[in-house]
This record gives C-alpha cells, structure tokens and sequence, in this order.
C-alpha cells in the first residue's frame, strides 16, 4: 500500500511541477489554468468517489475517551477535526500547491492565484464532509456515480460542453479571489451538519459501534484439487478477499491492468526510452505480485504463532502465496490480450513482463518477505495504512523493476529489441525451471527465522 | 512425556523463567499457577518452539522440541487469541485446522457434534467471523480447536478466562474427561485457584520464573494455595 501512496505522491507531484509546462507545449494557444479549471469538475467528483469507496470517519477512535471527562461535543469537534488532516486531504495538494506556485512563478496575477488555492484547499475539505454525510447511503453514491458517468458521456459526446462551466466558476475565482470564501462556507456548513447528526449519537449502540459484517461464505471446494497446499490457497483467498487492506491490494491490481495506457501511446517512450515501456508492462501483469507479495509473511502476522504450532510444512505456506501470485499474473496477463492494439511488439513486451512476474518476481518477494518484521493488522485498514511498511519494500524495488529495465536497455541498445525481451523472459524461465531449487532456499531462510518473525510479529504498534 | 531439564530464560539481565527440571508423565493433567510475570505463558512459548530458551532443553515425547518438529503432529494447543484466524468463521477455522491434522469434513463435523453443549448455539452456523466473536466465545471456538485430531498432549493457557459460568462447568468436565482414560497429557495454566485445583491432579507454582511448589492435589491443596497467594 505504501507503494500505491509514493506512487501517487511522486505522480502528483511531477504533474504539479511538470504540468503547466506540459499543457503549454501541447496546446500552446490555450491557457494551462483555463484546461486544468476546465477539469476540475471532474476531479472533484472522482475524489468524492473513492473517498466514498475508501475512506470512513474513524470514530471509533474516540471510544477510549468516552469515560473521560470530556464534553461529548468536543469529541465530535475531535474526530471531525482530525479528519480535516486525513490522508485523503493531502493527497491532492501534492498537485494544486507546485502548480500554484509554478503558476505565480510564470507571471499570473498572485493574488487570484492565491485564492485558486484557497479556494481548492476549502473544496476539499467540503469533500471531506460530504463523503462523511453520505457515506452511510447507497443511493447517494450511485446518483454520484451515474451523474459522474453522465456527465463525461455528455461531454464525451459533446452534447453539453460540461468543461466550459467548470472552467467559469473556476476561471472567476481567479478572477476574483475573494470567491473563495463560498468553497470555504460550504465547508463550514458541511461541518456543522455532520456535528450536529453526530452530536447526539455519540453512544456504544449508535455512532460509536463496530459495524459487524455477516460472513458469507463463497464455495472454494474447487480449491481441494489442488492437494495438500489447498487448505492454505483456500485461507489465503479468504484473507484476500475478507480484509479490506488486501481487498485493495487485489482490486488495485487491476486497475494497474491500464496503466500501459500512459506509456504505450506515447512515441517519447517508444522512440527515446524503450526501457520505460518494459516498466510499463512489468506493471501491466504484475500489480497483484507486487503488492501482496511484498508484504508476506506479515499478512498472517497475526496468526502466525498459531501457524508455528501447528504441523504444517513451511513449505506449502509459501508455495499458497506462490501459487496465488502466480495465478493473478496469468489472469492479468489473459485480461492483457487487448493490448495487441499497439502492436505485437508491446504486446511481446506484456508477454515478456508476465514472464518475469511470474519466474522470478514471486520468488525473489518470497525470499524478500523473509525480512519482513512488522506487524500487519488486518482488522485495521484503510488506503492511507503504510504498517508493515519498512525500507525492505523500498530496497526491493530494485531488483523488482530496475534490473529488468537495465537488462532490457542493454540488450536493445546493443542487440536488438527481441534479445531484450529474451533475456528479460529468460530470468523468469530460470526462475520457474529451478522453482524447487530456490524454494528449498527460501524454505530455509523462513525457518531459520521464526523465532525473530514471531517475535515481531507480536509487537502490537 | 515432557521433560524439561534446566530451562531458563533471559531477557537482557532479566531472568523470567529458570525451571531446573520439571517432568510431566504421559496422562497427567498438570496445571501451572502463579501470578502475573511468574513464567507460565513463557514456558508454554518455549514448550511450543515460539520461543528458545536461555539454556536447557523441553522433550515432548522423547522428542527435543527445538531440534525436531515431530511434536507438531501430537500436540494441540490454545494459548491466546492469536492462535484464532479472525477473518475465518468458526466452522472455517475448524475445517482448517482439521486439514492441517489429517481431519476431512465429515471427520470434523463429527468431531464438532461432541461439543455443542459446551457451544451452546453460539458458535457454529451464526454467520460471524471469529474476530467479532466475544472473548468468551473466541476462547471456546480456540479450546476446541486445540483438540482436534486426537493430540496426546493438550496445552491450554488461561483456559477458564472470560467463560460464562456454565461454560466454566462443562469445560471442567470437558477436561476431566480428556484425561480420564489417562492417553491424554494436559498441561493448563489458570488464575482460578478452585478450578484448577479440581481439573488438575498435580499443581506447580511459579513464582518469578521459578519452581515455589509442587503438590500432588488433595483436599487441602486449595487451602493451601491459597494461604501461599495470600500475602
């Protein structure tokens, strides 16, 4: 997850930084503020989609304090104020505040720049508290997604230029800076609507319950074709799919299906930079092996005492996880076909990427996994939750991604393409014809540390 | 059947465990008291391999536990919730453990039969995850667990802890009736003087990691540990 957090930040952040200088050499006779407030619109919206779908208000936390002496109403304030500071706030100013400044930077008039700012910084706070509204609701969110939907079909199909309104309210902003305190009273009012339904709920029997799901239980008998690792394949699905953390994990994997979009369309890549186009495709296939991968044995943290206990083989543990990753890439991979649209080159290079995923990617974040020592508490969730995260996930990247990118611009700069993709194809191959051979390895490692594992693994942050 | 022989443990300077030696013969029900830092949950850890001692060794049935896994396959035990799966339901957990000790379904659900006085419809087929589970019911889901697969050696930590009152009783029988036929060998730790007094035949004391007592139970053990906590 942490990976999915610095990817966004970096990604914000360069866009922040990069972004005006890019929409000016795209379309050099449009104003890049007038093409971003033309946007804006949209991006609001898709934030308060997947704070709908991500983020809750945690109120819980303030269980703790409800024997305190502590007014009820300052607690609300509390919870409702910290949630000002959430994640989810955050993530976008990574993008509005380089911008601005590069915006003041580029000679646009400071003050209405400032008020832009203000401006976005109170909307997404009024998100904030919408989503904390309307969370409980269903309904809310479908007439949100559908209207979204709607109107990028209307813009889509250019019956209404839904752009140009949100470049108005925007542009006058800027125009006028003094705007921005509608954005800031719209916050405030929100604010005061979730305070005052909150205010009187405060009790073990309302707001502050932990809402209990009922189990349902999928048919994973299918599974017991498998042999003596499936007790634990059918454990880990449930892991997966039964925690909202891993949960994430699986569905992101599929969103990274599209992420060659960026990089396969664009001639710079194809021309200059092949070896970020393999970068691509490494990520294509490989959004499910390198997220959940990177974080065994920790997802079984904590139960892992109990798993030590208990007359299993290491190895069939391991070979689950392996099993799993292996399976998701092979999906992905098949779910990748249409890529062939770019061409059978790029579609080579997914073929190649999946390859490696599958060969050595899930065997070399197995034995990386063995120097995991963070607790993971899955019943703790949440897109922003960075626990189990150390520098292991941050060192291992290197071989993950850059040792492919590296062998794969040698041979294309020296050879030719197609040897490139051979020899990135070719580690994987090796990986999975000595499969048995670097599992006995990592097996041993595990073993050798269980005392430390266990031991970590009981330490609650 | 379990031999410890100069078992100690250090943390830094801080000695928590040193048990000179200490046998538990096949068939004894064996409970472990002592007050809270007395030893009992680390010597159960070292028993079970999650932690290695200072010094010394345990054999489980001839078998060095930290040198060999073969124990794994007779030995069952419940120390804490984190021996449940949380996201698992009760019957999954089972069914999991069962796999794990060469029990298929229908193996499991006769061996479940067995237990639903003591679960008392409050386990099996409620459609919640064992981590929503109250204490009590998580404790009686991980006791039953622990005895799958017909263990001889059976390893419960604070079994009586959180159980509702019936519960209590029936788990009493439940162990009495283990040991009965002397194949089992069960070692409990407990804070409750008068249960453990009447499960366990033989009763140690810890205190500070080490040997205080060792009474085989009679009518005046429960008097007698008493008047040792009471100071």
């Amino acid at each position: 997850m942490a990976f999915f957090a610095l990817y966004f930040i970096v990604s914000f952040l360069s866009i922040g930084i990069g972004g005006y200088y890019l929409l000016k050499k795209e379309f050099p006779e449009q104003d890049p503020l007038q093409i971003v407030n033309s946007f804006l619109i949209f991006a609001i919206l898709g934030d308060l989609i997947v704070r709908y779908l991500m983020q809750k208000l945690p109120i819980m936390n303030i269980k703790p304090m409800l024997i305190l002496p502590i007014k009820k109403r300052s607690l609300v304030h509390f919870v409702l104020g910290k949630s000002t500071f959430s994640f989810f706030n955050f993530m976008s100013l990574f993008f509005y505040i380089p911008f601005a400044i590069v915006l003041i930077k580029e000679g646009y008039d400071t003050p209405g720049i400032i008020g832009w700012l203000l401006a976005m910084l109170f909307i997404i706070q009024a998100i904030n508290f919408l989503n904390f509204l309307i969370n409980k609701n269903n309904i809310a969110f479908w007439v949100i997604a559908v209207g979204t939907a709607g109107l990028i079909a209307l813009q889509n199909f250019e019956i209404l230029d839904v752009r140009i309104y949100s470049q108005r309210i925007f542009d006058a902003i800027v125009a006028n800076p003094p705007l921005a305190i509608i954005p800031l009273g719209v916050a405030l009012v929100l604010y005061y609507l979730n305070f005052n339904l909150l205010k009187n709920k405060v009790y073990l029997d309302d707001a502050v319950s932990k809402k209990i799901k009922e189990a349902t239980s999928a048919d994973l008998s299918w599974a017991d074709r498998l042999g003596d690792v499936a007790p634990f394949i059918k454990n880990d699905i449930r892991l997966i799919w039964r925690n909202k953390r891993t949960k994430t994990v699986f569905l992101m994997s599929f969103l990274f299906l599209f992420y060659g979009l960026i990089f396969f369309d664009n001639p710079i890549y194809r021309e200059k930079m092949p070896g970020f186009l393999l970068f691509a495709a490494l990520f294509v296939t490989g959004g499910f092996t390198l997220n959940y991968g990177q974080f065994v044995p920790a997802w079984d943290s904590s139960y892992y005492k109990m798993l030590m206990s208990q007359n299993i083989r290491y190895r069939k543990f391991l070979e689950s996880k392996w099993f799993l990753m292996v399976a998701m890439t092979t999906i992905l991979y098949f779910l990748s076909i249409p890529y062939l649209y770019y061409g059978v080159d790029i579609f080579l290079m997914i073929t190649a990427g999946a390859i490696f995923n599958i060969g050595f990617n899930s065997l070399f974040l197995l034995f990386a996994g063995s120097f995991n020592r963070k607790r993971i508490d899955l019943e703790k969730s949440g897109f922003s939750n960075m626990q189990g995260t150390s520098a292991t996930q941050f060192l291992i990247i290197i071989p993950l991604m850059v040792l492919p990118m590296l062998l794969f611009w040698v041979f294309d700069k020296f050879v030719s393409t197609n040897a490139g993709l051979i020899a990135v194809a070719s580690l994987g191959i090796i990986g999975l014809l000595f499969k048995n051979y670097f599992m006995n390895l990592i097996e041993k490692k595990y073993i050798k540390d269980k005392y430390a594992a266990i031991h970590a693994f009981d330490q609650k942050s | 059947m379990i031999i410890s022989n100069n078992i100690s443990k250090k943390y830094g300077q801080n000695e928590v465990l040193n048990i000179e030696s200490l046998d538990i013969p096949k068939g004894q029900s064996f409970g472990l008291v002592g007050n809270n830092g007395a030893g009992k949950t680390t010597y159960f850890n070292i028993l079970l391999d999650l932690i290695r001692p200072t010094t010394g060794q345990i054999k489980n049935n001839n078998v060095i536990v930290n040198e060999s896994e073969d124990w794994k396959s007779f030995t069952g035990s419940f120390i804490d919730e984190s021996f449940l799966i949380g996201y698992l339901t009760p019957e999954e957990y089972f069914y999991f453990i069962g796999d794990l000790r060469g029990m298929n379904t229908a193996d499991v659900d006769t061996y479940l039969q067995q237990f639903s006085e003591l679960f008392n419809d409050e386990i099996i087929g409620k459609k919640k995850f064992l981590r929503d589970l109250s204490k009590g019911n998580q404790k009686k889901a991980g006791i039953v667990g622990a005895m799958m697969g017909n263990p001889s050696v059976v390893i419960l930590d604070e079994p009586f802890a959180n159980l509702d009152p019936t519960t209590q009783i029936r788990l009493k029988q439940l162990l009495k009736t283990l040991t009965e036929d002397r194949d089992v060998t069960l070692l409990v730790s407990s804070h409750d003087l008068n249960h453990v007094t009447e499960v366990c035949e033989r009763i140690v004391v810890l205190d500070k990691g080490i040997v205080v007592k060792d009474i085989q139970t009679s009518s005046k053990t429960l008097q007698e540990l008493e008047s040792y906590f009471a100071v």
